[in-house]
């Protein structure tokens, strides 16, 4: 099993609160891996951690070190835009950008280097297609995205993630916000592209995770309580805490 | 207990709904006073020509030399301020996004500067004028009107571009975009209304000050025709008028005012209407 993101020895403070102890992980390529704990235990800021978003925020202190191909992503000089355009963002909300929906595709299109207007045009309608958005929304490509409804937002958003062309796909609890049809058209897109792509998926939701897990990292207050193949994890728990939250003991 | 919190609820309601409403009642009797005053001085003749000789003394002529020099020299600083004040805006919520600290300490001073009263500005401007040899001029008064809208420009800006979600930064920091293009490109869109309202907010302060051009601006009875020749205003020429002992030139004061307000109110309201549009038609780049 070859390995997509190596994460050693990560530790994030947010001013004196530890957010995350010592985090040790390998996430596997071409698979759904879903980190998993009850909320605030640090999935998020784990999952920000990989595409350095943690920048954003001065009041984190990152130390260790997060591995993709061999390359440590902390390094002085290490090229954000690119390390970030590797990786697609799902957030929990979806957050278009504030243009049309062609442009919102657009936009990811030209940053990827691509130029000439028809093969924009081809590749835009290719990616909504992916999203399952195209047939939805093609009488209104010149409309202002922020007018779809929340599960079409986030199919843009998917779509528009995809149109980058990452090998990653970084999802923040992409479904919390969405209707039950988008929901599930999403967890069942990330089955279906995980071939090509290595996905890791925030969640709290046990149900979700059973559904789409290859690989499940079970945090809890800040550590990583147990990690292992999906099938392991849920059929034979090694770890108190992992026994009892998977009978619901605690949310 | 619940009585109580009734009774404080049914205060707060009143309290809310009196000062509303003395607001209200000020701001009509203003609004009345100048349309009842001033509509029966306007005339085609004040908006169409400049002041012939004795026009303060009641004689013929109008007021245009400072319409349009209010235009020209508010337009001109509103432009100058934009320019210099988008940038610094998006500097602060993009840039230094990381350096809180120091963003606030930036806006404290920005706050500080915009509670200058314009008097000084006006003062300062002078100083600047003497300084780099520039006499009473429409240069002259764009530029210090500049530095007084400055700070208004800037920090409204800012508070409109405060309130972008920081999950819309990570969204666009996650397809590779730089910090000038979520700028540029992500920022200004995202508050395009609120940043036409800032405009609008500091071209009414520009039009509707006199301290500031008094010194530095000048006054003319000749239409704007160069940078560095004075130019007429608007607020000015009010004050000019209602300074003399002619009752007919006070009503024409007013007339003046009128017309200050009027244009105040098609700016404002045009705004509106291109702010509105921005958001339902598409947007494209």
């Amino acid at each position: 099993m070859e390995t997509a993101i190596k994460i050693k020895n990560l530790n994030v403070f947010a001013g004196k609160t530890q957010i995350l102890h010592d985090i040790n992980v390998e996430i596997p390529k071409n698979k759904i891996t879903v980190i998993l704990g009850p909320s605030g235990c640090g999935k998020t800021t784990l999952l920000k951690c990989m595409n350095r978003l943690t920048d954003l925020y001065p009041e984190l202190k990152v130390s260790g070190e997060i591995l993709i191909n061999e390359k440590n992503i902390f390094e002085p000089g290490a090229d954000i835009s690119k390390l970030r355009q590797s990786m697609g963002l799902l957030s929990q909300r979806p957050y278009p950008l504030p243009m049309t929906i062609y442009n919102n595709i657009a936009y990811a299109l030209k940053l990827r280097g691509i130029r000439g207007r028809r093969k924009q045009s081809i590749l835009v309608m290719d990616y909504l297609r992916q999203a399952n958005l195209y047939e939805e929304v093609r009488k209104r490509l010149r409309e202002p995205a922020s007018r779809l409804s929340i599960g079409q937002q986030q199919r843009l958003c998917l779509a528009r993630g995809l149109a980058v062309n990452p090998d990653i796909i970084l999802a923040d609890e992409p479904t919390s916000a969405l209707d039950p049809i988008s929901s599930r058209f999403i967890d069942e897109k990330f089955q279906e592209i995980k071939p090509h792509f290595t996905i890791v998926v925030v969640t709290h939701v046990l149900r979700q995770a059973r559904r789409i897990a290859d690989n499940v990292i079970f945090m809890y207050m800040g550590e990583v309580v147990e990690q292992g193949p999906a099938k392991d994890f849920f059929e034979n728990p090694q770890e108190e805490k992992t026994k009892s939250y998977l009978e619901g003991m605690f949310n | 207990m619940k009585r109580t919190l009734k009774a404080e609820e049914t205060f707060f309601r009143i309290l809310m709904n009196l000062t509303t409403a003395i607001i209200l009642i000020i701001l009509g009797i203003i609004i009345y006073s100048v349309f009842e005053k001033g509509m029966k001085a306007l005339s085609w003749e004040m908006l169409t020509s400049v002041p012939s000789g004795g026009y303060y003394y009641g004689k013929g002529g109008g007021i245009l030399n400072a319409i349009v020099g209010s235009l020209v020299l508010a337009i001109g600083a509103t432009v100058l301020a934009f320019v210099i004040g988008l940038p610094v805006a998006l500097y602060m919520n993009v840039f230094l996004v990381r350096r809180k600290k120091l963003v606030n300490l930036i806006r404290f001073i920005l706050d500080l500067i915009w509670g200058v009263p314009s008097i000084v500005y006006g003062a300062f401007g002078f100083t600047l004028m003497v300084f780099i040899g520039l006499q009473t001029s429409l240069l002259a008064g764009i530029i210090t009107v500049t530095l007084f809208i400055l700070p208004i420009m800037i920090r409204s800006m800012d508070e409109i571009l405060r309130t972008v979600p920081m999950g819309l930064s990570e969204a666009t920091y996650s397809l590779g975009s730089n910090k000038s293009e979520l700028a540029f490109k992500i920022f200004t869109r995202q508050s395009v209304s609120g940043i036409i309202t800032a405009v609008l907010l500091s071209f009414g302060r520009a039009i509707g000050d006199a301290a500031s051009v008094l010194f530095t601006a000048g006054y003319t009875d000749n239409l704007p025709n160069s940078l560095m020749e004075p130019v007429a205003t608007l607020p000015l020429s009010i004050f000019f008028q209602l300074a003399s002992p002619v009752p007919e030139v006070q009503a024409r004061a007013y007339a003046s005012a009128l017309v200050l307000t009027v244009i105040i109110l098609i700016v404002s309201l045009f705004s509106r209407g291109l702010g509105k549009r921005y958001h339902k038609t598409k947007i494209n780049f």
